[in-house]
């Protein structure tokens, strides 16, 4: 995220120049459309709608279709909420709005 | 009294005792304590409360027994229950926590306006009704089985003790007392689990080892007159399009249910809302992961039993059930088919809702495993019914009184006297709904979904990413979304009297609330690209929540 400018912007007092505000909805937008492609194609892709085809691949027991559709897609929607929220602390970060205590430390 | 009914009594006195000191710790003056807990909840706490929230009697009771019997296409549940969660967790809980206010409709009618925010509100109202009607049944059995009370007293000393910690604590005592029956709801779920795990798989992580039984399953269902577990489309007539269906409706629902989206206005942050999305899907994974397992497990042990048995050498777990009326025989010789369907006529019926809480009896657990597993039961449909009380009590008092008809005039403790009149009137209206209860627990509740997803979800959505949402095109969107998927759910149903007709396409009315909340999409931008934009006030609030705070030029 080193490719924003803060020089500049930093300058101005917060509410004056909001041009960095369209910035960074465009880089949450990204991070949403990125994310959401995983989540479904885990499970509406690999649970339903190609869940036959993958059935017929089986590793330790499970037809892998129902293996996505049971438990891969689960275990991935909790990593994507995680990945989401640490990948939203950069953003926050690189560009000065993350919730931080007096102290600086995150809140 | 037997062991069992011992165990049972004591882990239910014990675990209201707690739930009861909590909530008197806890307990509240203001209104800001009882709608959002202060916004201080900190993250972990508040993920746990929401998974405790979020699991009802549904999904502890009724979802391990409906995978078990609908195989392959039970994963709609597990999928649609917490996927829904990444749609929560990005879509929608940060930038409503930002806004921070106390309800969803109070968000709908800062966003659109006031018409939009009483349809909200009423929606609230159905959905959460709905929903409270499967925590009232799910306590029902917990109580008809395990202490031999009627399906009368389990509602009427489950709304009490809810009664008593929601109308005294208010959100803070139900978040606190959650994080308590999230707790008791785990570990009652994960030792029969681990137990059973280790005796048939010979490792006790179930969530790996049911996969070495599948086969084996599988050919037993076969030879019962049951479809194979692990065969994809078979267990719903709807087959493919039905399953991808309800599956999104499920996830949409899930993030367009009031009592789930309030929980994000508790954090102290927007980034607290952020990670207690995922602590709440960490902790709700740790039981769904293990659902199919006991499911495929239980459903394995049962038919074992049952193969090559007559009625009379059947296990004796199975007669105190029979009893409480959740398993039924038809013959008297050999055992050729098993069913849950109590109109199917086949030799051994036995209701999925016992599936799980039979579970520890089935694998031959001691007594107090038993009475634990009560308990945790108990927990899960008592946290649920609280947080659904809480919704339906802010929509009545917080959204149409204080704001339609006290014109945001009524004083601190006014408005604290009408939450808590509030929360009692839905108590008193959930005792009703529980003494009659309608059908499968786990199904009950999938309705309450496609009222979500065809409602609120669409016009949240709207009202954050996109500007010129206004509020004719919201009211329009929600009004057709609601006819879409309650029309097709009244039409596929019996209900009111009315006769049940064929599924269009196969679809269930299940699976409605995907189509609902297309239409619902649909009609909201093209009557907003129809009509005037929202005010250029609207248009900076929608702004403002998009940012977690304002840009602090010393931080960098």
């Amino acid at each position: 995220m080193s490719e924003v400018a803060h020089d500049s912007a930093s300058q101005d007092p917060p509410g004056e120049d909001l041009s960095w505000r369209r910035e960074y909805w465009k880089k949450n937008v990204r991070v949403l459309v990125v994310l959401l492609a995983v989540w479904a194609s885990v499970s509406l892709g690999a649970g339903v709608l190609f869940i036959e085809q993958l059935n017929n691949i089986e590793i330790l027991g499970f037809p892998l279709g129902l293996w996505f559709a049971q438990q891969g897609a689960i275990y991935t929607f909790v990593i994507l909420i995680l990945v989401y929220a640490l990948w939203m602390d950069r953003i926050d970060d690189s560009f000065g709005v993350s919730e931080r205590k007096g102290n600086g430390e995150r809140s | 009294m037997s062991e069992m009914q011992f165990w049972t009594f004591l882990f239910l006195i014990l675990t209201f005792g707690i739930y009861i000191t909590i909530a008197w710790r806890s307990r509240v003056k203001e209104t800001k304590e009882f709608y959002v807990a202060s916004q201080g909840v900190p993250t972990i706490a508040n993920g746990a409360a929401i998974a405790a929230d979020w699991m009802s009697a549904a999904s502890f009771i009724g979802m391990a027994g409906m995978i078990a019997f609908l195989g392959s296409d039970g994963s709609v549940y597990l999928m649609g229950w917490t996927g829904g969660y990444v749609l929560l967790a990005m879509l929608l809980a940060p930038y409503l926590r930002k806004w921070g206010k106390f309800t969803v409709p109070e968000f709908v009618g800062d966003r659109y306006d006031d018409k939009v925010r009483v349809v909200a509100a009423i929606c609230a109202i159905i959905i959460s009704f709905t929903y409270v009607v499967g925590q009232m049944t799910g306590g029902g059995v917990v109580f008809a089985r395990f202490l031999g009370l009627s399906a009368e007293w389990a509602v009427l000393v489950a709304a009490v003790v809810i009664f008593f910690y929601a109308v005294l604590g208010g959100m803070k005592g139900i978040t606190y007392t959650q994080v308590a029956q999230y707790v008791v709801m785990i570990i009652a779920y994960l030792i029969p689990a681990v137990a059973v795990s280790q005796q048939i798989g010979g490792f006790p992580l179930p969530q790996v080892t049911y996969g070495t039984i599948l086969s084996e399953l599988d050919a037993l269902r076969v030879q019962f007159g049951l479809d194979e577990f692990t065969e994809a489309f078979v267990g719903r007539d709807g087959g493919q399009l039905d399953v991808f269906l309800v599956t999104l409706s499920l996830m949409l629902g899930t993030a367009g249910l009031p009592h789930v989206i309030i929980r994000f206005y508790t954090t102290k942050t927007v980034r607290g809302a952020r990670y207690s999305a995922f602590w709440a899907l960490l902790f709700i994974s740790l039981l769904y992961l293990t659902a199919p397992a006991v499911g495929a497990f239980t459903k394995l042990n049962l038919l074992r039993s049952a193969d090559g048995s007559t009625a009379n050498d059947l296990p004796d777990w199975i007669g105190p059930w029979e009893e409480a009326g959740y398993v039924t025989l038809n013959s008297e010789g050999v055992i050729e088919t098993v069913s849950n369907e109590v109109g199917s006529g086949a030799d051994l019926i036995v209701s999925n809702d016992i599936l799980v809480l039979a579970s520890p009896e089935i694998s031959g657990l001691p007594a107090p495993i038993i009475g634990l597993m009560a308990a945790g039961g108990m927990a899960a449909a008592l946290s649920t019914a609280a947080g659904l009380m809480l919704v339906i009590s802010s929509a009545v008092s917080h959204d149409i009184y204080f704001r339609m008809i006290a014109k945001e005039q009524a004083s601190e403790k006014t408005q604290m006297r009408v939450g808590r009149l509030a929360m009692a009137a839905a108590v008193i209206v959930a005792i009703f709904a529980g003494l009659n209860p309608p059908a499968f627990v786990a199904q009950v509740v999938a309705f309450a979904f496609g009222l979500g997803a065809s409602t609120f979800f669409p016009i949240l959505i709207l009202g954050i990413f996109w500007k010129k949402a206004n509020a004719t095109g919201a009211a329009a969107g929600m009004l057709t979304g609601l006819l879409v998927s309650g029309g097709y759910m009244i039409y596929t149903l019996e209900l009111f009297g009315l006769q049940a007709n064929d599924h269009i396409f196969g679809i269930s009315p299940e699976g409605v609330g995907a189509i609902g909340a297309l239409v619902n999409f649909v009609v909201t931008i093209v009557v907003s690209n129809f009509t005037r934009p929202p005010s250029d006030h609207v248009q900076e609030m929608v702004e403002e929540i998009r940012y977690p705070q304002a840009r602090i030029p010393s931080s960098q």
